[in-house]
Order: C-alpha cells, then structure tokens, then sequence
C-alpha cells in the first residue's frame, strides 16, 4: 500500500487495539446539531409541507483522527440516515458537518465530489451495493477513474484484492460469482481504493454469516491499523460494536442518549434506553444469563413524524418519573470523564434511589419454569 | 485475540463456481425452454423466407399465370401447380405471401428500432433528470398514450401520405410513449439502489452513474418489449395496409393489404383471407412467444 506509513506499520503484527495512540482533541469529523427533516407533502395539484419525518434531530458527534466510533441504536432510530448525512449522500436540513477543517454543507456539488475521495463508504448488502454487471476489476477501478488517478490501475487492483484476502483472479469476476463475505471484501477493497481518510460503515458485517462476521471485523481492524484509517461505525449488533469501537454513542428515535467510550459504556450504562439494550444482549453462560434482570422494552419505537415531547423515551422508559420526562428534553451532560447521558437522572437511577416499574422487569428464573 | 485465529482458520467461503452474468443465464434458460425455441424457429422461417424469397418463390408476384381464366365467382383454389392457388388477379399467391414477409419483417423491425430510439430518448432524459424535466416529458407522454393507438397510427399514415415509410414512422410513434414509460419507471427503481449510492458515494460523475449504471441496468424490460412490439408493429403495419394506408405501389405484395382487397371475394375464394391472415398470425405469435419467455427468463422473480 501507499498510504502514509502509520505508527503500526512498523510493528508486523498489530496486537491490539489498545495500543494505538489517539488524541482526542485532533478531531477528523465533527458533526454539529445535524438535522435531517424528510418532508411530508400533502395535495394533488398544489403540494404543502404537513409535517416532517424527523429522521436526525439535533446530533453532535465527535470522530477523533485514527479512532473508530460506534453508533447504536435499533431500526428506524436514524442511524443509517445520520451516517448517509454526514457523506451528505442524504442533504442535511440543519446542523453542520465539518471534516478535517472543512465545512461540507457549504462545498458545491463539484467539490463534495472530489471531496469525497477523502471520506467513503462500506454499505450493509454488499450485493445490493455492487453493481451486477460490473467485474470487480471495472469496481475496483471505477473511484480511480472517477477521481482521475493514473497509474497502472490493474496493478492498483491486484494491490487493492490482496490487501483485502482475495486472489487477483477475482478481478475479471462478477459479484454474483462471490460468497457474502467476498463480496464484502470487494466492497471494503473500493473503499480504501482513495486512501481516504475516513470510513463510514453502515451495518459493514450484519449481513454476513457470524463465522465470516469475524473476519470481516478483523479486516476492519487491520486495515485501521495500516492506514491510519478513521471509522465511523454505525450498527445494531452490540457486540460487533464493543470489540471494534473505541468510543460508542447511542441514538433513540433521531437523538443520542448516551456517549461514552466502549469498555466504561458497556460496564456502566448510565441511560435506560442503553441498559435495556444491554440487558437484550444474551450472556454465553446458562448460569449468569438464567439469573441476570432483563429490561423489556414494551411497545414499538414512536414515529418520528410526532416524537414524544420531553424526552424522547419516557414513553417507553421503565424510569420514568412523574416530574421533567414528559415535558423537558434532557440535554447531553457529561456525568464522567468522556461519558455523557442524557437523562434527567441518570445519577439517581445509577445510585439504585428510582426502581424500574415492576412490569418493564422479568425477574430472574420467570421464563425458565 | 481470538477473532484472529478464527480469520487464520476459516477462510470457508471459496469462490464459487462461475454461473455467468445475468443476460447469460436467461439464454441459457431459452435455449431449453420449448416454448421459447418453438418461437426462434417460427422467426427463423419466416426470416428465411424473406430473404430468401427470389429463390422460394415458384413464380415471379407480379406475373399473372391465371390472368385469362379467373372470373370474380371464380378464384382457383390451391391446387397442386399453385398450392395456395390464385388470387383475384390471377397471380399465384404462395409467392405473393412468401413476397410480403419481406414487407412485414421490414416494417416490424424498423418500426420497433424508431419506436424504441425515440421512447428511449424521452424515458432517459426523464429517468436521469427528474425533477421537472421528468414531469414535462411524461405529461408530453400521458398525451400521446391518451389517443388510442391504431388512431393515432392512421392520422400520422394520414397526414405523410402514403408510403412504406410513413407506415414505420406512424407505428414507431405509437411505440415511443410506450418505450419511454417502461425506461423511465426502470430508471427511477434503479436510481434508488444501493450500488448507485455506492456510486455516488465513490464520487462518480453524474452522467457516469446514469449511462454505466442506471441505464444498463433497466435495459431488461425494454428489450422484453422490443420482442412484443415487433409483433404488434407486423400487426399495425396489417392494419394500416389494410385501411388503405400502406406502401405506394399496389404491385409489392403486403399482407395487410392482400388481406384488405380479398373482402369482396371471401365468399367464393376465402383461402385469399386464409393464407394472409395465417402468415401474420404465425409471425405474431413467433415474437410474443419468445418475448414472453424472455420477460421470465430476465425477470429474477422466475429464476429457479
């Protein structure tokens, strides 16, 4: 690879994650108030605007450079639209976005376009995300073209498949000709074709076999710790998440909840909707996972056409308190170093002083009678 | 790290074995389909016959072997010198009919490659610009599907006189709304898609992503209908020929019109009406056959 010689070339093989050296104050992405408002039109000859589906409200996010941070959070939450709006593949309606000291809402199309060699992409469906007919030395070579990088682009190409596990042979192939994880791989390959700086990876492993879900992570990981790659992981899966984040951020219905770095967050979940989240996640031994409390959450996920005035989950809050939850919207407040909650009582909750409602909890050896 | 060892381990997704792109497996699955190769042949004949027509033909379609012995009450019918027998002119009409394939392929593959160009240019600029070049263009052809085809065929014949051409041109404009309808639906689905995010993501040009992504991959249909039109246009170009509405020189043999100038002799020679109207029906069927079994063949829904 070509890319600049990161501090962990030098060292053969990458150990951990833990090793890296990330400064948190050189920040590559910085997301500001993002909103992003689909308007809901009404009217057969004369449309107006009735409403709008509230898809992102209000995020701040901070990427630091050569950091990965996750994004949580179950369907419909926002989280795919968030990561589509900060690449501005979806036009941010508020908010804004600024990468490595550049303001993107304010480039033109011309210049988000070049823009975008800097900052790509790894989609869920890597079928879906390849375009049937193209081989992949025609995917491969696609960005380079588009960007007009010379060179020998088939040498690029057999680099390119090698860096990612694949032979050169797969070059003249289609993407049908591959399995899911193969597949996946070509679509990382066209991703780091650019050397951008930074990834956002949409779902990258939830549509893979678990057994191939590893070794796509790891590809992830070792790719980072090569060059020097920035990702912003966006996910529904918990656990891909903690084994690959450094930092993780949770979102509920177009908001965060929750921030905090990935061990502390996954120890002590400060916000209900993350314990409850947290909770969901199954234990592989019978005996912790027998005698653990589960938060249920009870019904679905509120539109966010109308969400819930205050804070956003007291509808389905098993905290919930009569006084602030229904009519103030709790900001984000940093309650430890780098670990920020929003939640009104997250201390309270934290010190065991407010108990979840009986219903909300399945007690302990319930289901296993 | 144990993700790593599971890397070294199991690297169990090999490369599978190569079933071709998709355009290669719906061939595959026509060339063993009976319907669809019932279809080629019937196109195949008919495509022989046209151009081998001097050849086929046992007499010349202008010559008039019968010309002293018909009377109007009395058409020879087939017999073993004329084996579709004579027509009211008293020319052998098995070479008039061998004669007007060549017509009726001509019209029907021109018309259908005009209607196409033309519905393929509108349903691209609409599918690729949206917005209100989209809603200008599929106003301009909500309009022209408003007037019924075979209408709107017969003004346009009409109104650039009577020709071969004008013929083309009038059954090319029934199709082009079609075309342009079909195109820009598949255009819009396609625009939608991941790989064209993909694309854009990866910073390819505007007119790049429309011309190497989109419109490639909403070519199926389109290709579908062109089977389908080449029948109906053989049908249309019948129709107009039959109006009065077709070539000029009423020597060039044409189904349509063979069948039109037969109507005051079907009760004492009805094989006049027999043997056109066999010809086009069969040559119709050919391609409705084949475009039928294309459409499943291309559509991923029938793969099996």
């Amino acid at each position: 690879m070509t890319a600049q010689p990161s501090a962990a070339g030098a060292d053969p093989v990458p150990t951990g994650r833990d090793q890296r050296e990330i400064d948190p104050d050189d920040v590559l992405l910085s997301v500001r108030g993002l909103q992003v408002h689909f308007p809901i039109r009404r009217g057969i000859l004369v449309e107006r605007q009735v409403g709008a589906v509230k898809a992102v409200d209000g995020v701040d996010l901070a990427v630091p450079r050569g950091s990965t941070v996750g994004l949580v959070g179950e369907s419909g939450c926002g989280k795919t639209t968030f990561g589509r709006a900060v690449l501005r593949l979806v036009e941010p309606t508020g908010g804004t976005v600024t990468f490595d000291g550049t303001d993107l809402r304010e480039l033109d199309a011309e210049q988000m376009r070049r823009q975008r060699r800097q900052m790509q992409m790894v989609f869920q469906d890597p079928m879906a995300s390849l375009d049937p007919r193209q081989s992949v030395e025609s995917v491969l070579t696609e960005p380079l073209r588009a960007h007009d990088i010379g060179g020998d682009h088939r040498a690029r190409v057999r680099e390119l498949l090698d860096v990612v596990g694949l032979p050169a042979s797969a070059a003249s192939r289609y993407p049908h000709e591959f399995s899911g994880g193969q597949r996946q791989r070509v679509g990382i390959a066209r991703a780091i074709a650019l050397e951008p700086q930074l990834i956002v990876a949409d779902e990258p492993v939830s549509a893979l076999d678990v057994s191939i879900q590893a070794q796509v992570v790891n590809l992830l990981e070792q790719l980072q710790d090569r060059l020097g790659l920035t990702y912003l992981v966006i996910a529904h899966d918990l656990a891909v998440v903690r084994h690959i984040a450094d930092v993780v951020a949770v979102m509920y219905l177009g908001g965060l909840v929750e921030q905090a770095p990935s061990d502390e967050l996954y120890a002590t979940p400060l916000h209900p909707y993350t314990r409850a989240l947290m909770s969901a996640v199954p234990i592989p031994d019978p005996d912790v996972e027998e005698s653990r409390e589960r938060i249920l959450l009870t019904g679905d996920l509120p539109s966010p056409a109308a969400p819930p005035s205050g804070c956003r989950f007291h509808t389905r809050c098993p905290f919930r308190q009569e006084t602030r939850c229904d009519d103030e919207r709790p900001a984000l407040r940093e309650i430890r170093p780098g670990h920020t909650v929003a939640c009104h009582w997250a201390e309270d909750i934290e010190a065991g002083r407010i108990a979840p409602r009986e219903s909300a909890v399945v007690e302990p050896d319930v289901s296993t009678a | 790290m144990s993700l790593s060892q599971v890397e070294a381990a199991t690297e169990s997704d090999q490369v599978e074995q190569p079933v071709g792109n998709l355009r290669q497996a719906a061939w595959r699955r026509l060339r063993r389909d009976p319907v669809a190769i019932t279809g080629f042949v019937l196109i195949a004949m008919f495509i022989v016959v046209a151009v081998l027509a001097p050849l086929i033909a046992p007499y010349d379609p202008r010559d008039t072997p019968g010309a002293g012995t018909i009377t109007p009450t009395n058409i020879p019918g087939p017999s073993a010198e004329h084996w579709f027998g004579l027509d009211e002119q008293g020319r052998d009409e098995l070479s008039r009919v061998i004669y007007g394939a060549r017509q009726s392929l001509l019209v029907g593959v021109v018309a259908m490659l005009l209607g196409m160009a033309g519905g393929m240019v509108l349903g691209v600029l609409a599918g690729a610009f949206g917005r209100w070049v989209d809603s200008v263009v599929m106003r301009i052809v909500d309009i022209m599907l408003s007037i019924p085809g075979l209408l709107m065929a017969i003004a346009i014949a009409a109104v650039l006189g009577r020709s071969l051409t004008s013929v083309m041109i009038a059954i090319a404009a029934v199709n082009v709304p079609i075309f342009a309808r079909l195109l820009r639906g598949q255009m819009m689905s396609q625009r939608e898609s991941d790989y064209v995010l993909a694309a854009r993501s990866l910073g390819v040009r505007r007119r790049s992503i429309v011309l190497s992504h989109v419109l490639p991959n909403s070519m199926s249909p389109v290709i579908v209908q062109a089977t389908l039109t080449l029948a109906t246009a053989i049908i249309e170009a019948a129709a107009l020929s039959f109006l009065g509405l077709g070539g000029a020189d009423p020597a060039v043999p044409e189904w349509g019109r063979m069948l039109a100038s037969t109507q005051r002799y079907l009760a004492s020679a009805p094989h006049l009406a027999l043997f056109p109207g066999l010809a086009i029906m069969v040559a119709a069927l050919g391609f409705t056959l084949i475009g039928e079994r294309l459409r499943e063949a291309l559509d991923p829904k029938y793969r099996r």
